[in-house]
């Protein structure tokens, strides 16, 4: 049975900043696939561009790093050639909901069976501290001097308003929540996505372990049933009003849809990969030209 | 009257809505099925109603190579086609035509195209349950009777035509019978009137098929299982044919949001170890040009299907043209081997894009079907593709049972050939792979040693490649006056310019590119060397091939043939243009 060893990549260790959140996401992550009782050789981890898409590279199961913001569509492509596979899609703020944005709002519709997560730490990192999609408003950054004017991306409640099959928030600073949530994503049959917010300790000096410590709390704690959409809407704009006094993590919202892959006929039984290409025949094919 | 026996070329044309394109293939249906050969020649414009839509079919008794220029029988659903095509019309042609709608005054066109009222709009009229669009069978069915051919053979292609729309037989029969009322009174006012005949021969068993369906049924026979793509003008029909026969195919069609995230979800599929391919035209795949950068580094085997149309930006969206060469040779930031085909006719559609298949899992690598509207979207008869001998290989693709086995797995292994095994995800070993540069193990590395042996072994596999690139092909005699040049769709008609040259005692043979890239550059520069005149002829403004040529063999083509506005070569064009430089005049 694997364990967070197995998932290790040996001498060969992350280059984040000390302290980065990545580092308590990707133990969140390899948590989850020990919980879950995963093989490695079937999980699939897709990334974009940027410090957090850097996250395939390590952890020993098999990763595709590709180009900025584009994650959701490779991992979509590899869902259905394989659907055997368990494909973990991860990107940034920037890669996600900047580069990638057409790509997100698409697969929110899409519903293939596939975990979406997105670390949240409101600037672009490995670029050096620009002004972000989910950057605050006012917040000043090396291109927002006067401070950011634009509103903020609300991921949770686009997700929401799509009636996305699963929509939930964690935390990288508390490690069993994110655990949790990671592995209930991964389970769930159905296009699967995470917000996890996740303090970057070298450009954002506003959103901090502290800042989100001091205000986070655990909905489905409270009672919170993430099976209405009325009620996971005005959820998903707690403290968006009142300077973020107040952030709700947990699943916002959950609805079982019927999956891409399981409704197509070709896709519903073998895997595309599993299907012998040799001697295919197009005779009917070209009968019917005739 | 010299009466001209199964060599004919007739054109429908009208509005957009008006049936145009159910009536050409109508027609072209029922050529083949008294065993004539025919080719077609769309042009519509970019919209949905209204516009000058046309359909022409050229037939013979032999396999056609092009259309050609004039038309012998023109059938004119409104006024504007006759105003526009009069001067389309070959000496002694005929139009079809209501001259209850429309006014053809005196001395309006030459005095030997013969007139064939058909009263159609009063043969609805009367025919109950008849609709306007059906005029479109009235008009073929007259044309049929003006070409004293078999009325039977245009009944059986109307209820082939309407069996494969499905569109009930209530409006299939409908149509036979107002298209046997236009051939009746044609018969009864105009009988034995007209230039050209057409006489039935034995049947064969002919497929009636674009370059579009061809590369699609490439593909599927290539066991491409996902394709994901956008719809643009003029590569849609590919994705149609796709999605049209998923199951019968067992294949995957995904429309995606943009070509973006085609190419993207086409390259997870080929990562995770499925044939796939995306399909587009210059617009579409100037969006994928990224991703193509990251097949190149992540080194996964790719089918990209370019059917151009003549840009810049939006260009012509529906018409012809050559521009796309030199921006696919290039496409991608940074440098990574690839390799560009260039189909020349239907069956090399067919042929190519399976060895396309073979190629990028071979060579780990984009491969580029270059084709274009006049290639995608007509239609041709031809005997059924052979498919016997064509035999799958995926190169050095690792079997679950080697995979298990495999220590110390390296997916960027630095090899003598370039080639690297490749493992898929589910396999064992584990393994990762990176848009940075990286080491043999995927690992992100920018070390100088590195960089340089990962990008020397991906370009050995360009050397490697070679073996397995035809050399390009030469039509006509070994010797000639004049050796023209070019590539792709162009071919029919420079073949059949060549025979019109023959005529003319001007030997002329032709060097046709269908492997542009990566070239035979020592055999292309001997070979050129030893021409008598180059001529380069291509459907661009400047001359993109023979640029090409000169970057890698450093020969100078000087002398070009060229056309740009939007409409493929006629024969006769490139006939009379190449007899001009060969005499000098420019």
């Amino acid at each position: 049975m694997v364990t967070i060893n197995d998932l290790s990549t040996g001498d060969y260790v992350p280059d984040w900043c000390p302290g980065c959140g990545n580092y308590s996401i990707l133990n969140g992550l390899k948590r989850a696939i020990v919980k879950l009782k995963l093989k490695p050789r079937d999980v699939l981890v897709v990334s974009g561009i940027g410090c957090s898409s850097k996250l395939p590279q390590w952890i020993d199961v098999n990763g595709y790093h590709g180009v900025h913001g584009r994650g959701l569509p490779v991992g979509t492509g590899a869902k259905l050639a394989n659907k055997n596979l368990h494909v973990i899609v991860v990107g940034g703020d920037g890669d996600v909901y900047g580069e990638g944005m057409n790509h997100f709002i698409h697969a929110l519709r899409k519903n293939v069976n596939i975990t979406l997560l997105v670390h949240d730490n409101q600037i672009y990192g490995l670029t050096k501290g620009q002004t972000s999609p989910t950057s605050m408003k006012g917040d000043k950054s090396t291109t927002s001097r006067r401070g950011n004017f634009d509103d903020p991306i609300n991921p949770i409640a686009l997700a929401v308003a799509q009636r996305t099959s699963y929509v939930a928030r964690t935390f990288a600073g508390d490690l069993e929540h994110m655990t949790d949530t990671i592995a209930d994503a991964i389970a769930f049959k159905g296009f699967a996505f995470i917000n996890i917010l996740q303090p970057c300790v070298s450009f954002n000096k506003h959103n901090t372990f502290v800042w989100f410590k001091e205000r986070v709390y655990d909905l489905q704690k409270k009672g919170y049933k993430p099976n209405n959409v009325e009620k996971a809407f005005k959820k998903a704009y707690e403290g968006w009003d009142s300077g973020w006094d107040k952030i709700p993590l947990g699943v916002f919202y959950k609805e079982k849809k019927p999956l891409f892959e399981d409704d197509h006929p070709v896709l519903a039984k073998t895997p595309l990969v599993k299907q012998s290409i040799d001697n295919i025949s197009i005779k009917k094919l070209l009968d019917e030209l005739c | 009257m010299a009466i001209d026996i199964n060599k004919l070329s007739w054109f429908v044309a009208g509005e957009a809505g008006y049936g145009i394109m159910t009536a050409g293939q109508k027609f072209a249906r029922a050529m083949v099925l008294g065993g004539l050969n025919i080719h077609t020649h769309v042009e519509y414009p970019s919209l949905i109603r209204g516009g000058h839509n046309s359909f022409g079919v050229r037939v013979e008794e032999e396999e056609v190579k092009c259309p050609i220029q004039l038309y012998n029988l023109v059938v004119a659903l409104n006024k504007d086609t006759v105003d526009r095509q009069k001067d389309i019309i070959t000496a002694g042609g005929g139009i079809i035509y209501d001259a209850d709608e429309i006014t053809i005054a005196d001395g309006e066109l030459r005095s030997d195209i013969r007139l064939y009222h058909v009263p159609m709009n009063q043969i609805i009229k009367e025919t109950e349950g008849a609709i306007k669009v059906m005029r479109n069978s009235v008009s073929v069915g007259a044309s049929i009777a003006v070409l004293d051919y078999d009325f039977d053979y245009l009944a059986e292609a109307i209820r082939g035509v309407h069996s494969k729309e499905q569109r009930g037989n209530d409006i299939m029969e409908l149509n036979v019978a107002v298209a046997k009322k236009g051939y009746d009174y044609i018969k009864k006012n105009y009988p034995n009137d007209f230039i050209v005949k057409l006489k039935k021969l034995p049947r064969k068993k002919r497929m009636l098929v674009t370059g579009n369906q061809a590369v699609a049924l490439g593909a599927i026979k290539a066991g491409c299982k996902f394709l994901a793509a956008y719809p643009m003008t003029p590569a849609s029909s590919i994705m149609n044919y796709f999605v049209a026969n998923e199951e019968k195919a067992k294949v995957v069609m995904k429309q995606a949001d943009d070509e973006i995230t085609a190419i993207n979800m086409a390259l997870g599929a080929s990562f995770a170890g499925v044939r796939a391919m995306t399909s587009t035209s210059g617009g579409g795949l100037a969006l994928m040009t990224e991703t193509i950068s990251l097949l190149g580094m992540s080194e996964l085997p790719l089918v990209i299907v370019d059917v151009q149309r003549p840009g810049p930006a939006t260009g012509l969206p529906t018409r012809q043209g050559q521009g796309d060469l030199k921006f696919v040779l290039n496409i991608g930031h940074g440098e990574f081997p690839r390799i560009l085909i260039a189909p020349g006719d239907i069956n090399e559609c067919f042929y190519e894009t399976f060895n396309a298949f073979n190629l990028a899992d071979k060579y780990q690598l984009p491969v580029f079907i270059v084709s274009d509207k006049h290639l995608g979207v007509s239609f041709k008869s031809m005997a059924e593709f052979d498919t016997k001998n064509m035999k799958i290989d995926r190169g050095w693709l690792l079997t679950d049972e080697e995979a298990k086995n495999w220590h110390d797995y390296k997916r960027f292994m630095v090899t003598d050939s370039g080639i690297s095994p490749r493992a898929v995800p589910g396999q064992t070993p584990i393994f990762r792979s990176s848009s940075d540069e990286h080491n043999e193990y995927g690992e992100i590395c920018e070390k100088p040693d590195n960089r340089d042996a990962q990008e020397d072994k991906r370009f050995r596999k360009l050397d490697t490649a070679m073996q397995d690139i035809p050399l390009p092909k030469v039509y006509g005699p070994e010797k000639a006056d004049v050796t023209l040049v070019g590539w792709g769709s162009t071919k029919g008609a420079i073949l059949e310019a060549i025979e019109y040259l023959k005529d003319d005692g001007i030997k002329a043979n032709f060097l046709h590119f269908v492997y542009v890239y990566p070239m035979h550059t020592h055999w292309v520069k001997e070979f050129l060397s030893n021409a008598n005149m180059v001529v380069d002829v291509e459907e661009n403004k400047t001359a993109q091939l023979a640029g090409v040529i000169r970057e890698f063999t450093g020969f100078r083509i000087d002398r070009k043939v060229l056309k740009h506005s939007g409409r493929t070569f006629y024969p006769s064009e490139i006939y009379d243009r190449i007899k001009g430089v060969y005499h000098g005049y420019y």
